[in-house]
């Protein structure tokens, strides 16, 4: 039956707003403003989960992000559902639906929890010593492992939620509202600073904002009316943006955060449609401060994981915030006065405290005399060593402690209870602080790790920096803030308080029981179940890291990243290696500070704009047009114009043949054109290419090719010379972004003494090519007023032209091996001229091709393309292309590398002709070449680097690098396929018209 | 102190001429071990002429039996790493949880299927299983892969080697570890090396923060740091250091049981035990020691992510860091002598270098124990930068492991 | 993620840069008269330093200018940038 443990209106809940939920298919209420962890708590549910490897009963624990156990899938078998959400930090809204993780096939009854019966078999590092014997086996125990893996289950859906990124640039930043961000973010808003204040809770205040009692005051106000005020105040300032449910996630060098502003994830499903969920945040801050907190500390004793234990702060956060009482028999259990706050929170409600056990024997503090007014028993003294009840705590045994805290004397006491509250302290949350490359320092009073050594302009204040006391906060802020910002005076340098807290703390890593250790359940890390124990164990096997005893153990690898044990591991560490605290260092915190989701991370860059589409100035007519496109790089090209039923093949035996038949017309406009000009602009190019260019006449063309430093081929292109001091250099489509960079390189840093400038105009022209033999007769009816004769126009030529008013510029060159024109001309015209072009071949058939005929074309003339028929081991003495490497040039780039003692080799690989025996077989591109196959091992000679079969010469034509392939003309060879050997033949690589008589037909 | 071992190839030889199932080499392996030796040294050879692999499993799995395992000549080094990974838990009694459950390569363009399928031929000449596959076929290997044809840069096959798999790498340092220990091998924590002394051209010890060890052969495997170790005895390595990020996603039952690769869209994804998503990011373009990278290439990766798993869109990173791996300009790693006399240098894998562990490190061994390389070694020689006889593995091994 | 200080436009996000590895590194003038092994010196051989180190950055989504950079590579601390050609303002 369901309890109501609603006490009285808290804080944070309109108790007129009632809402509904489910959790495990059961419906609940909830008051709006209630989180699942509230509401559940006031209906009584503990039980949420069941933990990793043992599959014990959890429950609520904490009342914020870092919740190691209450931890659930939302929205289970939709496109919204979401796994590990944390309880605590989901508000409720009308029709959530939650469901528990882990437990199979029910959390309250879990098949899986026989594990805890067999946990003496356990230990940490368990997979690693065991299921290994016999070697088959694992298989079948990995199917098992990984099927009990995991918590919740992935999604399988896509994801039907929008997610942004804004950049933010601001003077400080601050990080976290309660009274110390509260009071930094008014001084600094107040003194200039554009200033960001962001906090992960839907409210500000944060912990003060409840802290109503007389034992807390400022200037005669209790701390949480004069917060309220502060807040009210802040909240008008221009200079200050405020931003909830914002948490910041990572805090990079140079003081780069990312932060995730949740808009959606409180409202009700039907209301998110079309919102943004989440808004991931880049901010630049020129300064940060931190004033994220502190984490309240478990205490690590037997069986201290039961659902019904909670942090004491956390029940006074439910009591005070949400008017939830945790149980009805509450016992709290303490080292220190944080409990006693929560007792006099409980007792101004009216929920009942059964006992107090303190570790501390002699306490003069305020707090404790006023609970103890209250008529409730405290055992001074005294600690917790064991714990009962299965689904949810029962009862526990109380002993005394020794006087040096190592061991437990006395008689057993038992009490019984519904709801444990533990205080061990308060740990600074300094994650943020050490992801940016702060230093830490340990303090030995409290044993605490506190910021040191700042590696960025920044402040951290507050419990985060270990001021945990209001009067240390109120004197310590003030003076910092002055000091970071630079400024005389704060609003906060006269401000009568009353703070009551005693500091008196007994730290206690691990607590004495009266078992001996191999007996107990001391958990340090909740979520994966690693104990006290196993830490001992790690250490016992020769692990001196620390971050090899965290893997081993897997203490703080858990969702919520070790935010409550972290610290108890270390403690037990240093104590068991008699190691100092400090001296140890800690584990490195990582980020995010909470799990960002992926969705957020990536925001808008998802499906269609995953990346840039370049697209030529003719792309619109390709599609109209029915081509098939092909990427090149960020490139969409035509890749083949398929008529009617045709498959690829038979587009591409078509197209080739009418190329070479009568005209052929291709989109060439992807290809990098650089633009040279400088009165060194011939001394530039003979450093960059292979050949020499100081004597190409202006108005002539010429191919070139690029080596890098290494003496491999780079890159190619045809270079033509424009006039006297000016040449335009076209590049590979893939590769004109990077000759661009190289050549700028060495321009602005080896030769700076050239007079050479670079520009590209990649998209400033359309690039159109014509060939074939009619391509002349098209040509000319496009350009009328240009004399066409081979006399003037003759192969490896330009000239400029007009089309209409229109500029253009007209090369004669040949990437197929026909007589073939390229018109270049204004990327806004593009379109128009192709398609005078097109009217123009209308009686030629003239064809359109897209890059895959052009392949073939240029195959079949052995023309290399750079990437496929090389790769970053060719030179260009491998490529059969001596006669482009200039001897007479004393350097250029990568000239030094082609006489190194294996470049010059005469086996190296060799790029070569290969036919088939039959001339049908078309060759898989990729596939190895040997000479012998019965050779053992068996030695590839090469691969076939591009293959094809020629409609023109009506045969299958390869190209392939092959060793010592140069002097093997005429040799037979295999190409060995899965299923059958290819019998080929080494040829020459050019394979049609090499006389070039086509070129200048 | 001097050790013994014996070499029992021919217990084998004799069984094989015999043809019958004795002498049997495994039982001569624990003879040998019960007599006192402390290792027994095998040689599978290529023709198995005598030990064959199922001797040389069985051997390897003798417990606390050190075994000097040669292999002959040729399958590439990841081969006999994949070999050795099968038998590693057995042979080093330390589940390294190695789950052989395949790794695909994807490919995204024309010029990444002719690469794949260059290196998938290759690898089924040489024995190692490999295949490639349709869309359709990664499809049904992998599921949740979004192989639609209208995305970005659609899936137009892949590569699937179904012995690879993914181990855990802690286990494996711990495992070498212990057995290297149990073998005799001083290990010291927390020690780290300030120099290297030398006498001319020949090392003579190391100074370290816990003093000094005379030697005269220093193995340096040190990873991003080699460059360190390197200038310690002033020698310059081809080699930088940059960054190399890593994520992994909260825990979620089994939802992918493979390892996906794509280099294209550089993104690479697998699920640990645990359940953990495990993606792996690309390198940053600067040298750097820091152990971050930028935010840019964790987010490109993600991007990359989802653009092919839409369904993790939800999901949450859970730990994201750094580390930093020691890149070769031909991206190909070092297993090499030095020109000064007893450094050795096992370096410059780059961001592949866990996978082929096994199979490197007796290599290394090789070469140090007889100051020259083993056969499968030799063209990972230092020398190579200098001859120019350069490796092309750029398209093997770009994108993270 | 670094802010970088161009020599040319001012401060601007790391993502505008590119590296470009060790600074002062000069290409021989007379590659020729290089034996192959002081040829690879130059071209592959890197001092790759933990700690302070000079490189070269280009902004190449910027004014695409070539700069050096001071930087210490166990931290990413910029110490410097100058203008290639000039002079390292620290040893």
């Amino acid at each position: 039956m369901t309890k109501n443990l609603r006490v009285k209106t808290g804080k944070a809940i309109d108790e007129t707003y009632r809402i509904s939920f489910k959790f495990n298919g059961k419906t609940y209420y909830g008051f709006k403003g209630d989180t699942l962890s509230s509401a559940l708590l006031a209906n009584n549910v503990h039980l949420v989960g069941r933990s990793f490897k043992y599959h014990r009963p959890r429950g609520i624990m904490t009342a914020g992000s870092e919740e190691p156990n209450a931890i659930v899938q939302l929205h289970d078998n939709s496109s919204r559902t979401e796994p590990n959400v944390r309880a605590t930090e989901v508000e409720i809204y009308e029709g959530l639906e939650a469901s528990s993780q882990n437990c199979w096939p029910s959390v309250k009854f879990d098949v899986g929890g026989i594990n805890n019966f067999l946990s003496p078999l356990l230990p940490a590092g368990f997979y690693y010593k065991t299921f290994m014997w016999p070697a088959s086996f694992w298989e079948k125990y990995e199917y098992f492992i990984r099927k009990s893996a995991g918590l919740g289950k992935s999604p399988t859906e896509p994801d039907p939620d929008i997610y942004e990124h804004r950049y933010i640039h601001c003077d400080v930043l601050v990080i976290g509202s309660g009274i110390s961000g509260v009071m930094a973010a008014k001084t600094a808003a107040k003194n200039g600073f554009k200033t960001l204040l962001v906090d992960e809770k839907p409210n500000l205040g944060g912990s003060t904002i409840y802290q109503n009692s007389d034992y807390f005051k400022i200037n005669n106000q209790n701390s949480n009316s004069w917060l309220e005020k502060e807040i009210n105040e802040i909240k008008k300032l221009k200079n200050l943006e405020i931003k909830t449910r914002t948490s910041v996630a990572a805090y990079h060098g140079y003081n780069f955060l990312l932060a995730r502003e949740n808009f959606t994830d409180h409202l009700p499903i039907e209301q998110r449609k079309d919102k943004t969920r989440h808004k991931l945040l880049k901010i630049r801050a020129k300064k940060v401060i931190s004033a994220t907190g502190s984490i309240e500390r478990p205490m690590v004793f037997d069986n201290n994981d039961r659902p019904g234990i909670l942090l004491s702060s956390a029940i006074k956060r439910y009591a005070d915030f949400f008017g939830v009482a945790c149980g009805e028999k509450n016992v709290l259990f303490t080292n220190n006065d944080s409990a006693y706050e929560t007792a006099i929170s409980l007792i101004q409600k009216g929920i009942n405290i059964e006992a107090i056990i303190d570790n501390r024997e002699e306490v003069d503090s305020k707090l404790v005399y006023e609970v103890e007014k209250n008529n409730i028993k405290i055992f001074k003294g005294y600690t917790v060593t064991n714990t009962f009840g299965y689904k949810k705590i029962s009862g526990i045994s109380i002993k005394q402690l020794s006087k040096d805290g190592q061991k437990v004397v006395g008689s057993r006491i038992n009490l019984s209870c519904d709801c444990l509250g533990v205080s061990g302290g308060w740990t600074p949350a300094v994650h943020l602080f050490t992801q940016s490359g702060g230093k830490l320092k340990f303090r030995d009073e409290d044993q605490v790790f506190i910021p040191s050594i700042y590696p960025s302009d920044q402040l951290s204040i507050g419990s985060c920096n270990g001021d945990f006391t209001l009067d240390e906060i109120l004197i310590n802020t003030p003076k910092s803030l002055k000091e970071f910002l630079n400024i005389k005076n704060t609003e906060y340098e006269s401000l009568e308080v009353i703070s009551s807290t005693n500091k008196s703390k007994r730290n206690i890593w691990l607590l004495p029981s009266d078992k001996v250790l191999g007996k107990t359940k001391s958990f340090v890390d909740y979520q994966n179940d690693a104990t006290a124990k196993d830490i001992k164990l790690a250490l016992r096997e020769g692990f001196r890291s620390i971050e090899h005893v965290k893997r081993y153990t897997t203490t703080g690898m858990g969702t919520d990243q070790g935010k409550l044990g972290n610290m108890h591991a270390l403690g037990i560490i240093s104590e068991t290696a008699g190691a100092k605290m400090g001296e140890l260092g800690t584990t490195t915190f990582r980020p995010p500070y909470t799990p960002l989701t992926f969705g957020t991370i990536v925001g808008r860059n998802v499906g269609e704009y995953f990346d840039i589409f370049r697209k030529t100035p003719i792309h619109s007519w390709h599609e109209k047009n029915k081509a098939e496109f092909e990427n090149v790089g960020q490139w969409k090209r035509a890749w083949y114009y398929p008529k009617e039923n045709e498959n690829m093949h038979q587009a591409v035996q078509r197209e080739s043949k009418a190329a070479r038949e009568s005209a052929g017309i291709l989109d060439a406009s992807t290809l990098g054109k650089i633009d040279i000009q400088g009165t060194d602009a011939s001394e530039f190019l003979n450093r960059v290419y292979t050949n020499a260019w100081s004597k190409l006449a202006i108005g002539k063309c010429r191919y070139g090719l690029m080596l890098n430093e290494d003496g491999m081929v780079y890159d190619d292109g045809v270079t033509t010379r424009l006039g006297e001091n000016h040449y335009i250099m076209t590049t590979t489509t893939g590769g004109a972004a990077n000759v661009m960079g190289k050549l700028e390189d060495y321009l602005q840093t080896e030769w700076p003494e050239l007079d050479v400038y670079l520009t590209s105009v990649t998209d400033h022209f359309a690039t159109i090519s014509v060939c074939g033999p009619n391509s002349k007769k098209i040509v000319s009816e496009v350009i009328s007023d240009l004399d066409f004769s081979d006399e003037s126009f003759p192969h490896m030529s330009f000239k400029n032209a007009k089309i209409g008013k229109i500029n253009c510029r007209v090369m004669r060159i040949s990437f197929t091996g026909e007589h073939s024109y390229e018109i270049n001309i204004q990327a806004n015209y593009g379109k128009s001229v192709w398609e005078k072009c097109m009217e123009a071949g209308k009686d030629y058939n003239i064809t359109p091709y897209g890059t895959e005929t052009m392949h073939l074309l240029r195959a079949e003339k052995g023309f290399i393309i750079v990437g496929q028929d090389t790769d970053a081991t060719m030179t260009p003495i491998d490529l059969q292309m001596d006669w482009i490497v200039s001897k007479k040039k004393y350097d250029f780039i990568g000239k030094r590398s082609l006489y190194r003692s294996d470049t010059i080799r005469e086996d190296r690989k060799q790029l070569v002709g290969l036919l088939t025996e039959d001339p049908n077989e078309v060759l898989e591109e990729g596939a190895q070449i040997v000479a012998d196959v019965k050779k053992s091992p068996i030695e590839m000679l090469g691969h076939i680097t591009s293959s094809y079969f020629s409609p023109n010469l009506k045969k299958s034509i390869a190209l392939g690098v092959v060793r010592g392939g140069k002097n093997m003309i005429g040799q037979k060879l295999i190409i060995p396929m899965e299923k059958k050997n290819i019998n080929v033949t080494v040829a020459d690589p050019v394979f049609l018209d090499k006389e070039n008589k086509r070129l200048n037909a | 102190m001097i050790r013994l071992g014996v070499n029992i190839d021919h217990v084998a030889t004799l069984r094989n001429a015999r043809g019958e199932l004795h002498p049997n080499p495994v039982k001569a392996a624990k003879y040998v071990k019960k007599a006192g030796a402390h290792s027994v040294t095998i040689h599978l050879r290529e023709d198995r002429r005598h030990i064959n692999d199922f001797d040389a499993k069985k051997i390897c799995s003798i417990k606390k039996l050190l075994v000097n395992l040669e292999i002959s000549t040729n399958p590439k080094i990841v081969n006999i790493a994949l070999k050795i990974w099968e038998g590693l838990s057995q042979e080093l009694n330390y589940n390294v949880m190695f789950s052989q459950r395949g790794v695909m390569n994807l490919a995204h363009n024309l010029q990444d299927v002719r690469d794949l399928k260059r290196r998938t031929h290759a690898n089924r000449l040489n024995g190692i299983d490999a295949v490639y596959l349709n869309t359709e076929q990664v499809k049904k290997f992998c599921p949740i892969i979004n192989t639609s044809q209208d995305i970005r840069y659609p899936v137009l096959g892949g590569t699937l080697q179904r012995r690879a798999g993914t181990a855990r790498h802690d286990a494996v340092a711990w495992g070498y570890a212990r057995g290297a220990d149990e073998m005799g091998v001083d290990i010291i924590q927390n020690c780290e090396v300030k120099g290297i002394k030398r006498n001319g051209d020949t090392v003579e010890g190391i100074e370290t923060t816990k003093g000094f060890i005379k030697t005269n052969k220093i193995g340096v495997v040190a990873a991003g740091h080699s460059s360190v170790i390197a200038n310690m005895a002033g020698l310059r390595l081809p080699l930088e250091s940059k960054p190399l990020q890593a994520l992994v996603s909260e825990p979620v039952k089994p939802v992918i049981d493979t390892v996906v690769m794509s280099n294209a869209v550089h993104a690479y994804v697998s699920q640990s035990d645990k359940g953990e998503l495990v993606i792996g990011a690309g390198t940053d373009d600067y040298i750097s020691y820091s152990q971050k990278g930028s935010h840019d290439i964790v987010e490109g990766t993600l991007n990359a992510i989802l653009e092919l798993y839409p369904i993790f869109s939800r999901m949450r990173m859970l730990r994201q860091w750094g580390g930093i791996v020691d890149i070769c300009p031909d991206a190909s790693p070092i297993i090499s002598k030095t020109s000064i006399k007893g450094l050795y240098f096992n370096c410059g894998w780059g961001t592949g270098g866990f996978k082929a562990t096994p199979g490197s490190g007796d290599l290394f061994a090789h070469t140090i124990a007889n100051d020259e390389p083993h056969k499968l070694n030799a063209a990972f020689n230092i020398n190579r930068f200098v001859s120019g006889d350069l490796v092309d593995e750029h398209g093997a091994a770009a994108v993270a492991h | 993620m670094f802010v970088i200080n161009c020599p040319f436009c001012g401060e601007r996000e790391q993502s505008e840069f590119k590296a470009g590895g060790e600074a002062h590194i000069v290409r021989p003038k007379q590659p020729t008269e290089l034996s192959d092994d002081e040829w690879a010196e130059y071209l592959f051989m890197r001092k790759n330093i933990k700690g302070v180190q000079f490189e070269r950055w280009n902004h190449a989504h910027g004014c695409r200018k070539w700069f050096n950079m001071v930087r210490d590579t166990s931290n990413d601390e910029i110490k410097a940038v100058y203008k290639m050609g000039e002079k390292p303002p620290i040893e």
